[in-house]
């Protein structure tokens, strides 16, 4: 089991006065890779055959929810049409800022506002099935697209993600940037620390047999850490999924992935 | 290392109860609990990735191990570069020695941020389990 244990301390990082700051040991942007590529070449071919990367599942249940039809008789399909051209490049744009609610979301939400006010039907809960369906079907038409995190509206949640990821947390008192900046590539225990670039999420992930988001994901490394775990959708965990996302602009997208 | 020669209660209202202890410029001298810590207990401490979380970030004389850390150094011949009270305050508060450590502070519940509630208040390892450790550490002389 990997769920790492770990710590960080009281660092209150220093007033952020802007994302392009660039903080001690952060990784040059030519210096970039994404967990794929730091991937064993057995789990690769595993994400890219499409008959044996297990969120394929996922994905085709996604595409069936896409087209079926709420109690207000309106389906995604009927507002968005053809994914493959409306879809394209719009998970490697979130979390975004929404202009109605003034804060930023992320890609899951978003699937469950439509729901509520275009489909008048409940929104699913986070890491449900069908949710994790819908965005895995969403964030496979974005596969190869450029991440792009360039709204100035979302600078406050990026900056409030960078405090977060150089903030040491928890009983072992450590911060996500010592092992994803300062460390990554070398071992934890049987674990290799990859870079921590969202590029491939909702993700298969190995160690849980299962399709599970970035908040999950996010929620693991903070167990790791022995972090009080913030609430799905916290604006905690949007602002450290903006700050992944803009840490990793211009990377492909690879999603779904699979991951160990 | 300035001789740096403080007494921390580690007693905070509502916290478990962490042992005074001296620091004498870079070691603890003196034991955290009466009785000697035993040296079988502690490698199992040390081997164990939910309980010393040792082998994590460190390799160490550990053949059954498979999959061991290299974020830190190899744990050989641990007790042949430092003494045990040096031992000690590392493993209590590494910080103490460098700042910008990445190993955990074993024996300090102040100073941390957003404590999950099952570990609130309390320190990684007792003071029992830290003489345990540092009982099997010193035994590694080459
Ligand atoms: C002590 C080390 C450590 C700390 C601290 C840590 N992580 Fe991780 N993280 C890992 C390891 C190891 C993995 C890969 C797990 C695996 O492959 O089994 C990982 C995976 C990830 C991934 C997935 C990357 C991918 O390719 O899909 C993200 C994102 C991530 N971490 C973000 C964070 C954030 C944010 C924090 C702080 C809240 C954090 N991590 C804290 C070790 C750490
Ligand atoms: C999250 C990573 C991490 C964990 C977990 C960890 N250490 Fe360390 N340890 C380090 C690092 C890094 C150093 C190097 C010095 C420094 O950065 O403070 C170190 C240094 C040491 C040293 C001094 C080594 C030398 O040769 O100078 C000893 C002894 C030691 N650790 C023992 C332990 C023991 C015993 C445990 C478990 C009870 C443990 N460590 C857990 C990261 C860790």
């Amino acid at each position: 089991m990997t769920e790492i244990a770990f710590a960080f301390r009281c660092v209150l990082s220093s007033v952020l006065i802007g994302t392009t700051l660039a903080a001690a040991g952060e990784i040059p942007m030519s210096e970039r890779r994404s967990g794929y590529d730091m991937m064993s070449a057995d789990t690769k071919a595993m994400q890219d055959d499409d008959t044996a990367n297990p969120a394929s599942l996922w994905v085709l249940e996604g595409e069936t929810l896409w087209s079926t039809k709420t109690t207000n008789n309106k389906s995604c399909a009927d507002c968005h049409g053809d994914t493959a051209q409306s879809m394209k490049g719009i998970a490697a744009r979130y979390p975004a800022f929404d202009t109605k609610l003034n804060k930023p979301i992320d890609l899951g939400q978003r699937i469950n506002l439509c729901r509520a006010e275009h489909q008048n039907a409940t929104p699913f809960a986070p890491e449900s099935r069908e949710l994790l369906a819908l965005t895995a079907f969403v964030a496979r038409q974005s596969r190869g697209s450029p991440i792009v995190q360039d709204d100035p509206k979302m600078q406050p949640a990026i900056a409030a993600g960078r405090a977060l990821f150089e903030q040491r947390l928890g009983q072992l008192n450590l911060s996500c940037a010592q092992c994803h900046d300062d460390n990554w590539g070398k071992q934890l225990a049987g674990s290799t620390i990859p870079q921590a670039h969202p590029t491939g999420y909702p993700i298969y992930r190995l160690e849980w047999q299962s399709l599970g988001s970035l908040q999950r994901r996010l929620r693991n490394c903070l167990f790791g850490q022995r972090t009080e775990l913030y609430a799905f959708d916290a604006p905690e965990m949007i602002a450290l999924e903006a700050f992944l996302m803009w840490r990793a602009r211009g990377m492909p997208m690879d999603a779904p992935g699979v991951r160990p | 290392m300035a001789a740096a020669l403080c007494t921390i209660g580690g007693a905070r209202a509502g916290a478990d109860e962490l042992r005074p202890y001296t620091v004498v410029g870079d070691a603890i001298p003196a034991p955290l609990t009466g009785a000697p810590g035993d040296p079988e207990r502690g490698r199992a401490i040390v081997g164990n990735r939910q309980v010393g979380l040792c082998l994590l970030c460190h390799t160490g004389p550990f053949r059954e191990e498979h999959f061991q850390g290299n974020l830190a150094p190899d744990l050989t011949g641990a007790g042949a570069r430092a003494s045990a009270g040096q031992l000690r305050l590392r493993i209590v508060d590494a910080s103490r020695l460098n700042p910008d450590t990445i190993m955990p502070p074993y024996y300090r519940v102040d100073g941390l941020e957003r404590v999950a509630a099952n570990f609130r208040g309390k320190s990684i390892l007792s003071a029992e389990q830290i003489e345990d450790v540092i009982a099997f550490l010193v035994t590694l002389k080459d």
